[in-house]
């Protein structure tokens, strides 16, 4: 029968008696506890920032590149020698079961004017399904028609960024722009993105008809030239699946004999965007693992002090023995001795840790992220550390013989 | 039944290579009630016998029981438990936790029994009361002359009712006066109260408090007689 609450007593009692050791104590876990939430917070920030750069990109993409022929023995890379057409496109999305959105595009920098201002900025030449491929919603206006590409009509739809540039607060919807010096209408304002994986500015385009750009504004080497296809699967498990269907229809659209190389290339973006992702996973877990090293010799810390306790109380070890304490008495005594420092030490250094990680994403600007997991994740492990490392002071203070004890000066 | 029952008990240390004979093969009966007085020179083996009834060593050989209790087979815990219900200890040093209130030191035995907190500080000031220091409940040890501290160590003895006080020179660090009022104490709780008082003392006039006197030599009892008074 353990008494705890006289127990927990006697332990409060014990470590007000040592105020600067205890405390002292106390800061090696704050420390190490404030470390792990920070550190966790900052990888999980990280990942949760390119997982919606991700998202940006639209999800379950893959990417038709023209290029990689080979010209006289030189084997020429993705994107050097213009192959795909818009009917690729269209083949695609009717003869792949595991394609569910085709965009051709076909794009370039143009310098665009409105009224006195003028802007230097990506323009892509597409089709509506452009903004499903993306998933990219507009914030206001209408999307082009399919009507609108048939008719390759002078519209367009302008990203955040260009609205600030040319517009300020001025509504661009219905006024007319200048690309290279075609006159455009603005139909729609597309949403804001942010940033790509990458670092570019997302907003920063305006979308046209895909053969306004062809006949108007870039121009093409053949009828129907498209620089890349972008491509949606129905969904993350029919990706490889759409890669080698698209690969096969268009190696007989082309007709590529069997031992000639692609004269295209097919880019799951999803796929690289999860291995950015992966390595940021494995940057939050070094963190996390470096930050427990911390909390690992703040629980060394409680071992030492414990041991120093268990000699300097000897004596009282000793009377206790003599009165009554069974083995678990003096041993529990001292294990809650330990948990409490490491838990003082916990709770604090939860305070210290969520207040870091905000100190850290207000001043560098890392984007912090503080899970209610990592918090329990933090105070267990801190709890779990006290007695661990309490236990092996508590052994030997529980062993002690009772008369050498009582006779310890 | 007697209280304590010693057949026999002999305890060899271990020191190096030699082998030393702390105790003899001791046969010694003590009954309840009894105020016995133990005497001999450091090294007799009084100290280990101290022990060994005290439930604090074992013996090498030979059989003690307690209360018709046979210690021998007792593991660590169940003798920690038989300390606790049956056994008082009063040390020549006090023995009091330091920045524990008297109250708090004699509550001691009473954690390690399950008692509920508020019986514990009521049979605690009781007891307090007994040796005559009510009032004095939330002194500290530092805060007490020898003689009170005795006085709280003699209340942490009585306050689980235990049959036996085992009193190891109780009086070795405190001045005649005091001496002599400590020993009345024990007389008066013998008396009064019918617990069985085990003293070890080297000072004859502290052992004339006693109603028998045992005398130990080389780890052997060489006299057992009713207490002689001068």
């Amino acid at each position: 029968m353990i008494n705890i609450p006289s127990t927990i007593k006697i332990s409060l009692r014990a470590l007000r008696v040592n105020k600067m050791r205890s405390a002292l104590t106390i800061l090696g876990i704050i420390i190490g506890v404030g470390a792990v939430i920070t550190m966790l917070a900052v990888g999980t920030g990280a990942r949760q920032r390119i997982g919606e750069q991700i998202a940006s990109m639209g999800s379950n993409l893959l990417m038709v590149l023209p290029g990689a022929t080979t010209s006289g023995g030189a084997r020429m890379g993705a994107g050097s020698q213009m192959t795909l057409s818009t009917s690729d496109a269209e083949a695609i999305l009717k003869e792949c079961p595991a394609v569910l959105h085709v965009a051709p595009v076909l794009g370039g920098v143009a310098q665009v004017i409105y009224g006195n201002q003028n802007w230097s900025t990506g323009v892509t030449g597409t089709t509506p399904a452009m903004l499903e491929v993306r998933d990219w919603p507009l914030s206001e206006g209408r999307p082009f028609a399919e009507e609108d590409v048939r008719s390759a009509s002078k519209v367009c739809l302008l990203g955040q960024t260009v609205v600030d540039n040319l517009f300020g607060s001025i509504d661009p919807i219905g006024q007319i722009v200048r690309i290279k010096n075609v006159p455009f209408t603005v139909i729609g304002v597309l949403d804001r993105k942010g940033q790509s994986p990458n670092g570019q500015d997302q907003d920063d385009t305006i979308y046209i008809p895909v053969t306004t750009a062809q006949k108007k504004i870039f121009g093409t080497t053949f009828p129907g030239m498209v620089r890349i296809i972008m491509v949606k699967a129905k969904g993350a498990e029919e990706l490889s699946q759409a890669q080698k269907q698209i690969t096969e229809l268009l190696r007989q659209r082309h007709r590529i004999a069997q031992k000639q190389d692609d004269d295209f290339t097919v880019r799951n973006l999803t796929q690289m965007m999860q291995a950015a992702e992966e390595s940021a996973k494995i940057m939050a877990l070094l963190l996390g693992a470096v930050a427990s090293v911390s909390l690992l010799v703040g629980g060394i810390g409680i071992m030492n002090i414990m041991l120093v306790s268990v000699t300097e109380r000897t004596r009282e070890i000793g009377i206790r023995m003599a009165v009554g304490a069974k083995t678990w008495d003096i041993r529990l005594q001292f294990l809650i001795e330990a948990l409490i420092l490491s838990l003082i030490g916990g709770g604090i250094g939860i305070v210290i840790g969520v207040s870091g990680s905000q100190v850290l994403s207000t001043i560098a600007g890392w984007p912090t992220i503080i899970s209610l997991f990592s918090i329990f994740l933090a105070f267990g492990f801190s709890g779990v550390v006290g007695i661990f490392f309490g236990f092996y002071p508590a052994m030997k203070a529980s062993l002690l013989d009772p008369i050498e004890a009582l006779r310890y000066e | 039944m007697p209280l304590i029952e010693i057949n026999d008990i002999s305890k060899i240390y271990r020191l190096g290579d030699i082998d030393v004979n702390a105790l003899n093969s001791v046969s010694i009966n003590i009954d309840k009630g009894e105020f016995v007085a133990i005497m001999g020179q450091s090294g007799s083996g009084k100290s280990t016998f101290m022990n060994i009834i005290g439930c604090l060593d074992k013996p090498t050989s030979g059989r003690y029981s307690l209360e018709g209790v046979d210690v021998a087979g007792l593991t660590r815990d169940e003798l920690a438990a038989i300390r606790n219900k049956k056994i008082g200890f009063v040390f020549q040093g006090f023995n009091l936790l330091s920045r524990t209130s008297a109250i708090e030191n004699v509550e001691l035995p009473m954690l390690y029994n399950g008692l509920p907190a508020r019986d514990r500080k009521e049979r605690a000031a009781a007891a307090l009361d007994k040796v005559g220091l009510s009032g004095r409940e939330n002194h500290h040890p530092n805060q007490l002359s020898g003689g009170q501290q005795q006085r709280v160590a003699i209340a942490r003895a009585l306050v689980n009712e235990a049959p036996l006080i085992l009193a190891d020179e109780p009086t070795g660090n405190l001045d005649t006066k005091t001496s002599t009022e400590i020993m009345e104490l024990f007389v008066r709780l013998n008396a009064e109260s019918d617990i069985t008082v085990v003293l070890v003392t080297h000072e004859h006039d502290i052992a004339a408090f006693s109603k028998r006197t045992l005398k130990f030599l080389d780890g052997r009892v060489v006299s057992d007689s009713p207490t002689i008074n001068l």
